[in-house]
């Protein structure tokens, strides 16, 4: 065998030496320095006042502040669990009946022309004015209060995963389909052996969009009058009281954001251990 | 007494298109091919010899006339897996290894692996692989990933081999070496091989037969019998009479370029 060979390892660009580590982090602090040089710089040249741009270290400042359950940044995380619970329910509902939808459209080309033009629909609706007819009428029927939130989540959740695992499973290539025709294989075979494989790569960059997603749903469906817990509550509390202390919203904002980043985080890092064909970016 | 032909073309076409514009892709087309035998369909785009293959693989259906593969019509032959194709890329499945893809038709065939895998080793290992097993496809250099197709169109051992253009994306060199690697396998497995090529010197080299195809509408030309002993090897390149050969083919692809112009 002469023919040259790429190897694995000399392209494994996905190692972690400490240097590596050590160049991001720098990079991130970088970063961080100059979103805070752009922040307290257009505070002070244009005079804006703390309570629609408060200082950063009042922001950091909200995080200690004492309360009577606690200091805040516990309570915060506390309440950022119960959203992730809440999400973490609508992703997987939403993510499992997307997939579903895609298969059936994917398999059945009459039920996709019947039905995308309501999938469509549903993501044109304002989903603000939605979720409080959901929180309400689940509500009155005497459900938990978080499920109203889950259903929310699954229906921005499910939305992504639909289009683009129906494109992951159109994904395969002609002859690849026309090498299972030629083994006699049956329609269970192709899709099993051929498309859903084929749908992986496509199904995780919707797991991305969806686990984002179901965040910002979860939050929606807190922010109506009479929730009680959740990152949201906590949302429309430090925009009542923005006034009186301007640093707590911004405290609320940087929490819902790092559960967003979370769980993005979580379904890459999943997308990394399960997606192994794929030729490492350089 | 002859033996029935493995594979009979009897008047075939294949017509495409509705009634405002159609194009022949395939007109009358008759041929018989033996046991045993290496034939190539060499022509220029257009003259139907990837269609013609496609119909005996029934990866598509003729208009007209009648194909017999292995005594059956193409449907059945193909459900009875009578052949193994290999495309001109090498269609394999980036999510599977070397050996899982190689594996892929006894899945779906449902053939016992354990049974099997000796096969599937001794396939590998003939098409120089054996180091490459748990390779995925895109560390394969382009000539191996198609060394990887072919295995996996031995490797539940069918009568016959469709090849379609198989290395016409390689370079020379690598192509050169993939055709004496071919010959080594058709000599160790007696399989029947049909081959589809737009070069003349490598059907002359490779076949036993030679189908000269032109286009517009696609049909045969003329077939040319390679009287080149086996084995060949690289010295068969400079033998006068593989010269002879491959002009041969060459004039009978003018004149039907004369004849049409």
């Amino acid at each position: 065998m002469a023919e040259s060979v790429t190897s694995a390892g000399e392209l494994d660009t996905t190692g972690h030496s400490p240097r590596r580590w050590l160049w991001l982090l720098l990079g991130y602090l970088v970063a961080f320095g100059l979103i805070a040089v752009v922040w307290e710089g257009s505070k002070a040249l244009f005079a804006i006042p703390d309570y629609k741009l408060p200082h950063l270290a009042q922001i950091a400042e909200a995080f200690f502040r004492p309360t009577p359950k606690g200091p805040t940044w516990l309570i915060l995380i506390q309440d950022a669990l119960y959203t992730a619970f809440e999400a973490f329910v609508g992703f997987t509902i939403g993510s499992v009946s997307g997939f579903l939808i895609a298969a059936l459209f994917q398999r059945y080309v009459h039920v996709r022309r019947g039905f995308m033009p309501y999938v469509i629909a549903s993501q044109t609706v304002p989903i603000i004015a939605v979720a409080p007819m959901i929180v309400v009428g689940t509500g009155s029927l005497g459900a938990p209060p978080w499920l109203s939130k889950s259903i929310i989540a699954a229906y921005l959740t499910f939305f992504p995963v639909v289009i683009n695992v129906l494109r992951g499973l159109e994904s395969v290539d002609r002859d690849a389909l026309l090498l299972m025709r030629s083994y006699a294989a049956t329609d269970n075979q192709i899709f099993r052996l051929l498309r859903l494989p084929a749908s992986v790569p496509y199904l995780f960059t919707a797991l991305k969009i969806a686990a984002t997603a179901s965040i910002i749903g979860a939050i929606i469906g807190e922010l109506p009058v009479g929730s009680t817990r959740g990152i949201g509550v906590q949302i429309v509390v430090g925009s009542q009281y923005n006034t009186f202390n301007p640093g707590f919203l911004w405290a609320t904002i940087i929490v819902a954001a790092l559960l967003g980043m979370i769980a993005y985080g979580m379904v890459a890092l999943a997308e990394r251990r399960i997606v192994r064909w794929k030729r490492p970016e350089s | 007494m002859p033996t029935a032909p493995i594979i009979a073309i009897d008047k075939v076409s294949r017509i495409y298109g509705n009634a405002n514009a159609t194009t022949v892709a395939l007109k009358d087309v008759s041929l018989t091919i033996e046991k045993g035998e290496l034939i190539s369909l060499v022509g220029p785009s257009g003259c139907g010899k990837s269609t013609l293959l496609r119909l005996i693989a029934d990866l598509d259906t003729p208009s007209q006339g009648k194909i017999t593969v292995n005594g059956h019509a193409p449907e059945q032959a193909r459900k009875q897996r009578e052949y193994g194709f290999v495309f001109q890329a090498p269609t394999l499945y980036d999510w599977r290894t070397v050996e899982r893809n190689a594996r892929l038709p006894l899945e779906v065939m449902g053939r016992p692996a354990g049974e099997w895998q000796a096969r599937l080793d001794k396939m590998l290992a003939m098409v120089g692989l054996r180091d490459f097993h748990q390779h995925y496809p895109w560390q394969l250099s382009g000539g191996m990933q198609q060394r990887a197709s072919i295995a996996r169109a031995l490797s539940f051992d069918p009568a016959i081999l469709l090849m379609d253009e198989p290395f016409g994306a390689l370079d020379e060199f690598t192509r050169e070496r993939m055709n004496m690697e071919l010959l080594d396998i058709w000599e160790t497995t007696h399989k029947t091989i049909l081959f589809v090529t737009h070069s003349i010197a490598e059907a002359v080299f490779l076949s036993s037969r030679i189908v000269v195809m032109t286009p517009r509408p696609g049909r045969i030309a003329a077939t040319v019998n390679v009287d080149l002993p086996y084995p060949r090897n690289f010295d068969t390149r400079e033998d006068p009479r593989f010269f002879e050969l491959v002009t041969q083919v060459r004039e009978t692809l003018k004149e039907e370029f004369v004849g049409h112009v």
